[in-house]
């Protein structure tokens, strides 16, 4: 019984934080803005849903698939929300008229091209 | 049209939908919870279409996946059938490889790179 009241309760929490996200991914003026927006919906959306089921299930097979897929989303998504974000800056995205600093851009721009000789 | 128009008329839409899924409508209790990630991925889907260059849509693609992937443990919880979880483990996994792909393509390089 408490074992469903909290799994219901982290589900909820999950909820609104996908519901918030998606919100987010539509209000926000930038990709990288909606890109930060979004990563939310991973880490505590979804990530959140899955724990409520683990909490909810316990020690079964269920649970434990939950448990398991948890951690790989916790572990895959910053990865691919880096990468994403990487990409869309060196194809030439433009950022947002508000944007106060942009500390990637002067980095790539002086001096000798040191992030293009260590990873090619 | 200014910005506290939109504002409200935004407001309003939300507290309706919310208002009537949770206390209008007879539903199954994990169809309430369903039809709020639902109302997420018409949001999300809004910006794969509508998006104004390709980095929004990748991101929106990549958001889609992790929805579905609440979406099938609310399934496992409603239906007590541990099959959907094996599901959402895979679909989580091209999800992510999806995401690293497109990025990719993206910046322009190779995809063996």
């Amino acid at each position: 019984m408490i074992r469903e009241v909290i799994g219901y309760i982290l589900i909820g929490f999950g909820l609104a934080f996908d519901f918030f996200g998606a919100l987010g991914l539509v209000r926000l003026p930038d990709v990288y803005n909606r890109l930060q927006a979004a990563t939310k919906c991973v880490t505590f959306g979804s990530a959140g849903i899955l724990l409520g089921v683990f909490v909810m299930k316990g020690f079964t097979a269920g649970g434990f698939k939950a448990l398991v897929c948890m951690i790989f989303i916790l572990l895959t998504s910053p990865v691919a929300a880096h990468a994403i974000s990487r990409a869309a800056y060196r194809s030439g995205v433009k950022t947002a008229d508000s944007t106060v600093i942009d500390t990637y851009g002067k980095h790539l721009k002086g001096g000798e091209n040191i992030e293009d000789a260590k990873d090619s | 049209m200014n910005k506290t128009l939109r504002w409200v008329i935004g407001l309003v839409v939300v507290i309706a939908f919310f208002v009537i899924n949770f206390f209008v409508l007879e539903l199954a209790f994990a169809a309430r919870l369903i039809n709020i990630l639902l109302a997420s991925a018409l949001m999300v889907i809004f910006r794969v279409m509508f998006g104004p260059s390709a980095a929004d849509r990748i991101v929106a693609v990549d958001i889609f996946g992790i929805l579905i992937v609440g979406l099938l443990a609310i399934l496992y919880i409603h239906t007590d059938a541990s099959f959907f979880l094996d599901i959402a483990m895979a679909w989580a996994l091209q999800s992510f490889i999806v995401s690293l792909g497109l990025a990719k393509f993206l910046e322009g390089r190779r995809l063996d790179d």
